[in-house]
């Protein structure tokens, strides 16, 4: 059984001027100890899904349909205070900017054993040693006067490392982790993710690894899921999907990185840009900008179809 | 030398006043704080060609950017537009005709109270290479074509734009004074992928077609790598690196160039293991010591904690480092 | 056009909140009888010859002896007060707008400058504005308008009051919009599409009128609409302490300080209905602004 599964995911915005379908059915799920990165453009749905599983989705949005399985138990019907009791204890948090997460008012050691003593029965010094200790594990230095330092006076870096510890020191099995590196320099963001590599494996918890950015998603993750327009378009084995995409959009997507290793006279580019929600094809999603379009896929909309070592929302993989 | 650069900047250094206000630097006795946000910066750019300058974030690769358009002057060195002093060449509207500016933000770089026909004919207007309205409509609807739009998306906001399509807007702007010299400062790094390879893909044949010499700008190694001719790698306002862009990517000699190209996760190394540099980017406030890099080298000696290194050349390129320049680099 | 303004969003949340539906109507009628009040109003109250003494005093509707030539009774000259009110709105509104237009091209003008060209430019022009702003802006009303009057010349007192009324609230209002266009500045110069701009070397005058000026205006409209209630009820302060606006151009605020000698003597429709007219238009005149401003703050919405 897997650890988490999401069925048919559908989320919504009603909006003035009609429902806006955010995410359209999306289906994966993630095995314990595993690592799912989740791609896709700017308004792709990704940050979205994240959001949905742990209810934390913005107002008008809301889950218009699927399920939502976690350990066996349907998360997605739930009120807020179990949620709440789950994320956090079971499910832990990342964003992309660490102040979202961190309170500037109390200093980092407060917030690691608060969130430490909320969800498990430690006596305060007990707490304190075991805050030590994770910020040592993330890799701050001098943690044990660190500890009572306030989020500010720590550098961007630093900060994401403190948010990684408030993540994982409750012992989540699930850590969904929303653009983790996105606002650090490349130098940092190296470290930050051989560090939320290293501690997930080490105390195998799984994550959900939502970027914009393959190569993070390629030297990071175990099976990835390319997003389109509120859609999953191909869900695979990380190799496997960067090798031989088996979805024309994902197959783009890799050709138009430019590479480190040789320089190429052109980049190959998908023309055209990914639809707005009011502005959904018919069909595939991705068809007006398709080049291997044909009449199926301006009429009827593809499910994942098995497509050699991966699965692919596209018709040039229908065997019927 | 055949022929003269387009840009040359000798010895550039800008400093930023970061003082507190003057009252309360009077009452708390505080001497006035200067940021050197660049340090010492020479390069040239010939023309036809691009030259990138890669770095993180404080590195000073944007304050240059705005110096080598006029934004800022140089509190020290000198910038030279066709062999002329940047400032006396900005004066005469013919020479600063020829140089304009691309920007990161697709969406702060268009005025949203503007038609689009309006934003593009500014530079039009503002130089009076055409001044009847039909004429001024015609030249619009051309440079929108040349960046794969139409004259009817001229009526429009930017805000009916996507981030592809309005960096392509903020282009034919940057064209429509007809420049040969083009800043561009992160002008994908706002972008989704596959927008950006339509746009680096354009930059690449505007500048085949109209012979267009660039500075180009980014923190994305990758990128550079696709667009430069010769490269320079900067590090706390100072460049630590020099040289042709395949030769250093080649074989790079500085070991912060090196920790670059080894930090960039890449698509060809599914799974790979590796030891990341550690230590953090230092303040450009107080920069430390002799190399500004120094608390992040793995090669630093007590010379690097001391004496600045001078730029010096190894083969085709020109590296700043104590160790190469003694061999110590391996 | 107008169907692109229809469906606009602005227009949505207009069409869609009750507070601004009512508050504009109410505006709407307040404005539109004091515009056409020589046409609209039963009697003519600037027309001494048709006043009565035997008028005087008669009550408003719903009391003994009231009828409906005067729905809302007359005043010890006999003067319908329905009309009075008709007429002071006009000179009240007149003189409410006149002044927040000008307090609007003064602050435009000094934010846009500060805020532009920064140093010790900005740093002089703020602080001058932080002074005054130290003072009740009723005060610099009521300092301005005693200095100027006194150095007019007794004949021309008169005719010129209304310009020194608006000039002196003009002048107690401009730090407010001084400093928000300023700080709208500050943020918009930075922006790219400025920097652009100023490569290609257009004239810093012509950068702040054509590209900051419309996008800094938003905020203007708002405190505009906040000010034009602050500056009819600075005129009515003025004219009830009787250092405003001459008898021959009763304003609301003249009423009121008429009908106030007559409150305790029974007559009290006298300064009553004025005093809440008063209150109705500055109120709808605030409702509208407070939601122009939520509606205008997308982090609100």
């Amino acid at each position: 059984m897997a650890l988490l599964d999401v069925v048919d995911l559908t989320v919504e915005f009603p909006t003035r001027r009609g429902v806006l379908r955010a995410l359209d059915r999306v289906s994966f799920s993630i095995d314990a100890g595993e690592i799912l990165g989740v791609v896709g453009e700017s308004g792709a749905g990704k940050s979205l899904t994240g959001a949905a599983i742990v209810g934390l989705l913005e107002r008008p949005g809301r889950v218009a349909g699927g399920q939502i399985l976690f350990e066996g138990k349907r998360i997605d019907t739930l009120s807020a205070e179990p949620l709440r009791r789950i994320r956090g204890r079971r499910i832990g948090m990342i964003f992309q900017d660490p102040l979202t997460t961190l309170n500037p008012l109390y200093t980092i050691g407060r917030q690691l054993t608060e969130t430490m003593q909320t969800h498990m029965r430690l006596s305060d010094s007990e707490a304190r040693t075991k805050a030590i200790g994770w910020l040592d594990r993330v890799g701050i230095p001098a943690a044990a006067q660190r500890i009572d330092a306030y989020p500010h006076e720590f550098s961007g870096g630093q900060r994401q490392r403190v948010v990684i510890a408030l993540a994982l020191c409750a012992d989540p099995v699930l850590v969904i982790a929303d653009e983790p590196t996105t606002a650090l320099d490349v130098s940092i963001q190296a470290q930050i993710i051989t560090l939320l590599k290293d501690l997930t494996r080490d105390h195998g918890t799984a994550v959900m690894l939502i970027t914009h950015d393959m190569g993070v998603i390629a030297e990071t993750a175990d099976r990835v899921a390319v997003m389109y327009a509120g859609r999953i378009a191909e869900i695979g084995p990380v190799a496997a999907v960067i090798r031989h995409p088996a979805h024309p959009y994902s197959d783009g997507l890799m050709a138009s990185i430019p590479s480190l290793e040789h320089r190429v006279d052109r980049l190959r580019q998908i023309d055209g840009a990914m639809p707005r929600l009011d502005a959904i094809p018919n069909g595939c999603r991705f068809n007006p900008r398709c080049p291997r379009v044909f009449d199926r896929c301006t009429t009827e909309q593809p499910e994942l179809l098995d497509a050699g070592a991966t699965r692919a929302a596209c018709w040039l993989h229908a065997h019927d | 030398m055949t022929k003269p650069a387009v840009l040359e900047a000798i010895a550039v250094s800008h400093l930023f006043d970061v003082s507190r206000p003057f009252l309360q630097r009077m009452f708390t006795r505080e001497p006035r704080r200067m940021l050197r946000a660049v340090d010492d910066v020479s390069f040239e750019i010939a023309p036809g060609t691009t030259f990138a300058l890669v770095g993180e974030s404080g590195c000073g690769k944007s304050t240059i950017a705005r110096l080598a358009v006029g934004l800022y002057e140089p509190s020290d060195g000198d910038i030279l537009f066709e062999n002329q002093p940047l400032s006396s060449a900005r004066a005469q509207p013919g020479l600063r005709r020829r140089m304009n500016m691309i920007f990161q933000d697709p969406y702060a770089s268009l005025n949203p109270r503007w038609r689009v026909s309006d934003i593009v004919s500014e530079p039009i207007r503002a130089f009076k290479i055409a001044t009847r309205p039909n004429e001024v409509h015609a030249r619009v609807g051309t440079l929108l074509a040349q960046v794969g739009l139409t004259i009817r998306d001229g009526e429009k906001y930017p805000h009916e734009f996507s981030g592809g399509q309005r960096q392509r807007i903020s282009i034919a702007r940057a064209l429509a004074s007809e420049p040969d010299f083009l800043v561009c400062d992160e002008p994908t790094s706002a972008l989704d992928v596959s927008v950006q390879a339509q746009i680096l893909n354009l930059m690449r044949d505007l500048q085949k077609r109209l012979g267009l010499t660039y500075l180009f700008i980014s923190h994305n190694l990758a990128v550079v790598r696709h667009m430069a001719d010769r490269l320079g790698v900067m590090y706390l306002g100072r460049i630590v690196e020099q040289g042709p862009a395949e030769a250093i990517f080649r074989t790079p000699r500085h070991p912060y160039t090196r920790l670059l190209l080894d930090a960039i996760p890449d698509l060809e190394q599914v799974g790979r293991a590796r030891t990341p540099v550690g230590g953090e980017l230092p303040s450009p406030i107080a920069p430390p010591p002799g190399c500004a890099f120094h608390p992040r080298c793995p090669l630093a000696n007590d010379r690097c904690r001391v004496e600045k290194p001078a730029h010096t050349m190894a083969g085709a390129v020109q590296v700043a480092c104590h160790a190469v320049e003694e061999g110590r680099d391996g | 056009m107008l169907t692109r303004a229809w469906n606009s969003d602005l227009a949505y949340n207009f069409r869609t909140s009750p507070v601004a539906l009512a508050s504009a109507a109410l505006a709407l009628i307040l404005l539109i009888a004091a515009a056409f009040a020589p046409w609209l109003a039963p009697h003519n109250p600037m027309d001494v010859a048709s006043l009565s003494l035997m008028d005087s005093f008669k009550p408003p509707l719903g009391m003994a002896d009231a009828d409906w030539s005067n729905p809302l009774g007359t005043d010890n000259q006999g003067r319908d007060v329905l009309s009075a009110i008709m007429y002071g709105m006009r000179i009240s509104l007149l003189v409410g707008f006149l002044s927040v237009l000008f307090a609007i091209v003064v602050g435009i003008a000094i934010g846009l400058v500060a805020g532009y060209a920064g140093g010790i430019t900005d740093t002089l022009l703020m602080r001058v504005a932080d002074v005054q702003l130290t003072f009740p802006s009723i005060l610099t009303a009521l300092l301005v308008d005693g200095v100027i009057s006194a150095a007019l010349p007794h004949t021309m007192r008169e005719a010129l009051q209304i310009y020194v009324i608006i000039f002196a609230i003009g002048i107690s209002l401009w730090p407010n919009f001084a400093r928000t266009v300023r700080g709208s500045t500050l943020v918009e110069r930075n922006k790219d599409y400025v920097m652009a701009a100023r490569v290609i070397g257009v004239p810093s005058w012509r950068i702040m009128l054509s590209h900051v000026l419309p996008n800094v205006i938003g905020p203007v409209m708002v405190i505009g609409t906040l000010g034009l209630g602050l500056a009819i009820i600075a005129e009515a302060t003025l004219s009830f302490l009787g250092v405003g606006l001459p008898p021959t151009q009763p304003s609301l605020g003249t009423l009121i300080r008429f009908g106030d000698d007559f409150l305790f003597s029974g007559e009290w429709w006298v300064t009553v209905f004025p005093g809440l007219t008063l209150i109705l238009m500055v109120l709808a005149i605030n409702l509208l602004g407070d939601w122009l401003r939520d509606a205008l703050n997308p982090r609100l919405r």
